[in-house]
């Protein structure tokens, strides 16, 4: 075990994983990599562009951009408050409300619509009263496709977000209440500023699940072009009748939550602000 | 502003049941090891925690009372509080930070930032105005975050752990600082310490906690020469020798000299030693020791754990025996006696004060 | 500092390759093992994946019990879905062994990608019907009620038979309807009237009856009914071809026949 390792390359020796882990970690990124670059390969490149600008493939893709963001700006606006709370008040039963809260994650999305009928729908709980108050039809609208996005998504958020809160020094907080700052100027102050990072990261996931939402966007809301129908639906169907379209699609959708990723990964989560006395 | 508490609080693992005044400019130390009950004292006093039973006066009025419901919130208790390792806002710059108090009053931000910077430039800390805290030495951010507690002009001040997990020098310029500021402006203070020395600097008078009670109250000396418990002993029972170092030794005021370790800064200093480190002999010593006074035996103090003298003589002292020592020596009040004590028992910290 | 990724070996690739399959394969229900006869009285085995329409969910799955019980060395996997899905799937390559259509269309695609190892046989009819929520509350009788205004009705994209199917019907009727949703297939229609949430679709006869009453069906007239005829047939690839002619000749036999009609098929 402790032999002694003398060499020019002792540091990186150290830092060198082993042989194993690498081979399992290039097979587990090869695993990863390999469907894209199938993709990729059988992408009709020549026409592309053309199938790309087609009327129902830009209505497909403004209709997921739209949806998608109020999806997002839904999961924040409920979903802040909904972490604040589980991650600080010890409620009797707060366990389950917080696995009741996270249950889309893990849920057959197709089963996530069949739950939204039931609350939502027109035979659902709320159905006739949203009908009646506000004269709103749910399943078959866009507001439907969102109300599915934000089901599916905010738990991305509501989980980075509280973990941010739980990870965050109360004193500070409180600190900012002896200073003379009222819950909500300290929250809009110090602690929003100091969950950035994680509040930021949150929603960029909840965005990019809301912007790949199928199965309870289907269910619940249908597919109408330019009503319901999003990207990932005109993929699905477009697959059967115009496989060329679905792909070029499909790698608009990837390209789309690539560069997502990956300015997540540069900007908010690796090299955190060291912006000292630069001014 | 005045102080007046009576209350319990219920904590998970014991009952801190707190009473105590202080008048107005007064500056109290409260003294106990971790997890006394220290710090939820300095919490229910600045409104963080509800008492639940008695209540809390501020000023003679009622900010905190179990039986009447009364609870006055934090934001408008209108007192400045300094956490231990400073809880500065790390998306905010210093000055920014300064002026919070200021701001979240309502303050237009050009004044709050003015009132900020004046702040900084008292206590030396203009030239950080920009930088984000987390740029910052412990000892610079702790000073920050004294100056964001004062910018509201509290008139209370509330300081848990001051100088805790600082170096000694920064802990010196803490102290001196609010030195400085008692001098200037007296602000009835409050200081959570598990440092005697913070005690020594700064406070009128002590209370010691232990598990939730108040075990010993009074001025330091006194506290520090009639310990009712170990634990106090070991906490308080420092003999501060002020004066300035050169070469290797310390004179004090009246020309007494003080061998210190070789390495002590030179320059005004305060030197500690610790009772136990105190050695009596009924003859002069010879040898090894280069600190040795003639003493008169002033006070004694008899535990059956151990025997505490103190010395008055070129360099006043406490000096701790275990009882068989004592005995063997026969002390008595007014006895001469040979006090020494080893120069690397010295501690030697820099005197910024005054 | 950073360590560098080695550069794959054409040998690694094929190794992780061969992972991957390893990974996939199980997903698949592969077919194609026509392993030892020795032992077994009947003289079929190895296993047999089917692919079916989703209208022919209920009565396949009787199919294959019974034809199990005749060929209990064969093991049976059958996959259902909408019918242009399938056979998109197997022009892609899937290891089907047998595919039973619910349009000849759909089936001459398969037929013109030169898969088929030899000519479709039609082994059951299957006529349209509209579907409506239980009870029928929006009171339909008759194709022209579908036009009635609020009234939800759903169907399928074109590209699906029954999608292609209920246009031609409500053409004929000269019916003018804007649907609500394109379902990708007929179950889609089916579980949005049964939950209540559209008020009618058209569907076929068969899927009404598979909704065990959780809706109800208005007939269409014979004049304006788009009869839709089920094709089948054994796939050139097919690695177990005795076992998929066996299938067809069970299904088109008075065995499978009986089955389907005890699902609502006619004969074609």
């Amino acid at each position: 075990m402790t032999r002694l390792r003398i060499g020019r390359n002792r540091s990186a020796g150290l830092q060198r994983p082993p042989a194993a882990i690498l081979a399992i970690a290039a097979i587990a990124i090869a695993f990863f990599a390999l469907p894209f670059i199938g993709l990729l390969w059988r992408v009709p490149w020549g026409d592309a562009w053309s199938l790309l600008t087609t009327p129902s493939s830009l209505t497909a893709l403004r209709l997921s951009i739209e949806t998608s963001l109020w999806a997002t700006a839904l999961s924040i606006v409920f979903g802040v408050p909904l972490a604040w709370v589980l991650a600080r008040y010890g409620f009797p039963g707060r366990r389950i409300v917080r696995a009741l809260c996270l249950l889309s994650l893990v849920l057959p999305p197709v089963v996530g619509g069949v739950a939204l009928f039931a609350a939502y729908g027109r035979r659902g709980l709320l159905g006739d009263s949203l009908f009646d108050w506000f004269g709103m039809r749910l399943p078959f609208s866009t507001a439907g496709v969102v109300l599915a996005q934000t089901f599916i998504a905010m738990p991305f958020l509501v989980l980075t977000v509280e973990a941010a809160l739980r990870g965050l020094d109360r004193r500070t907080e409180d600190a900012a209440r002896t200073l003379g700052a009222s819950r909500w100027y300290a929250f809009r102050r110090v602690t929003l500023p100091a969950i950035r990072p994680a509040l930021i990261a949150g929603a960029v996931m909840a965005w990019a699940r809301a912007l790949g939402e199928f199965g309870a966007t289907i269910t619940f809301a249908g597919n109408f072009p330019g009503r319901t129908q999003t990207m990932p639906l005109s993929v699905y169907l477009a697959l059967e009748s115009n496989p060329g379209q679905a792909l070029v699609l499909s790698v608009v959708m990837i390209a789309i939550s690539f560069g997502v990723l990956l300015s997540l990964r540069d900007q908010w989560l690796g090299g955190s602000s060291t912006s000292g006395g630069s001014r | 502003m005045s102080i007046n508490a009576q209350f319990d609080i219920q904590l998970p693992e014991f009952h801190l049941a707190i009473e105590l005044a202080l008048a107005e400019g007064e500056v109290l130390a409260v003294l106990g090891p971790n997890g006394s009950g220290k710090s939820t004292l300095l919490r229910a006093l600045c409104g963080l925690q509800p008492v639940d039973n008695g209540k809390i006066l501020l000023n003679n009025i009622v900010v905190d009372d179990a039986e009447l419901a009364t609870f006055v919130l934090p934001e408008q208790r209108h007192i400045g509080v300094m956490f231990q390792n400073s809880t500065l806002f790390e998306n905010l710059s210093v000055l920014e930070n300064v002026a919070f108090g200021l701001r979240a009053r309502g303050t237009k931000r050009v004044v709050a930032r003015a009132n900020a910077t004046e702040w900084l430039e008292r206590f030396s800390l203009e030239q950080f105005a920009q930088r984000r805290p987390a740029s910052l030495s412990g000892g610079q951010a702790q000073r920050v975050a004294l100056a964001r507690a004062l910018a509201t002009n509290p008139d209370v001040l509330l300081l848990d752990e001051p100088t805790s997990a600082l170096d000694v020098r920064a802990k010196a310029e803490i102290r001196r600082d609010l030195l400085r500021l008692r001098q200037q402006r007296p602000v009835t203070t409050l200081i959570v310490t598990h440092d005697p020395l913070d005690a020594f600097a700064l406070a009128d008078r002590v209370i010691v906690l232990e598990e939730g009670r108040i075990v010993q109250s009074g001025p330091l000396d006194e506290v520090a020469s009639h310990p009712r418990s170990r634990h106090i002993a070991d906490m308080v029972g420092l003999s501060l020798v002020r004066g300035e170092v050169r070469d290797g030794a310390l004179t004090t005021a009246s020309g007494a000299r003080l061998v210190v370790p070789a390495d002590s800064p030179s320059g005004p200093s305060v030197a500690s030693i610790r009772p136990a480190a105190v050695s009596l002999h009924r003859a002069e010593p010879e040898g090894s020791a280069r600190n040795a006074w003639k003493m008169t035996i002033s006070d004694l103090d008899r535990h059956p754990e151990r025997v505490r003298a103190r010395l008055n003589g070129p360099i006043p002292l406490l000096a701790e025996l275990t009882p068989t020592g004592a005995e063997a020596l026969a002390l008595n009040v007014g006895d001469d006696i040979w006090a020494s004590v080893k120069a690397s028992e010295v501690t030697v910290t820099p005197d910024l004060g005054s | 500092m950073a360590f560098q990724v080695p550069k794959l070996h054409p040998n690694a690739l094929v190794a992780i390759s061969f992972l991957m399959l390893l990974v996939f394969a199980p997903a698949c229900g592969s077919s194609s093992t026509t392993s030892s006869t020795a032992g077994s009285t009947d003289s079929l085995s190895g296993s047999l994946t089917v692919s079916a329409a989703s209208s022919l969910q209920g009565a396949f799955t009787d199919i294959k019990a019974a034809f199990r019980k005749l060929h209990p060395d064969v093991n049976v996997t059958i996959n259902f879905a909408a019918s242009s899905t399938l056979a998109q799937q197997i022009i892609a390559g899937a290891p089907v062994d047998v595919f039973a259509a619910a349009d000849e269309a759909t089936m001459n695609k398969v037929t013109d990608a030169k898969l088929l190892s030899g000519t479709p046989t039609l082994f059951a009819a299957n006529s349209l019907e509209i579907i409506v929520r239980k009870g029928n509350p929006s009171k339909i009788a008759s194709l022209s009620d579908l036009s009635k205004s609020g009234l939800i009705y759903v169907t399928c994209a074109p590209e699906v038979p029954i999608g292609k199917y209920s246009a031609q019907v409500l053409q004929k009727a000269g019916v003018t309807i804007t649907p609500a949703s394109f379902e990708p297939d007929v179950k889609g229609i089916v579980a949005k009237v049964s939950a209540g949430e559209a008020d009618a679709g058209i569907v076929y006869s068969t899927d009404i009856r598979a909704t065990k009453r959780a809706a109800d069906g208005v007939a269409i007239p014979a004049n304006l009914n788009v009869i839709a005829k089920y094709p089948i047939a054994a796939i050139f690839k097919s690695g177990n071809n005795t076992a998929a002619e066996a299938w067809i000749a069970f299904v088109t036999g008075t065995a499978g026949q009986s089955i389907l009609k005890s699902y609502g098929f006619t004969s074609p």
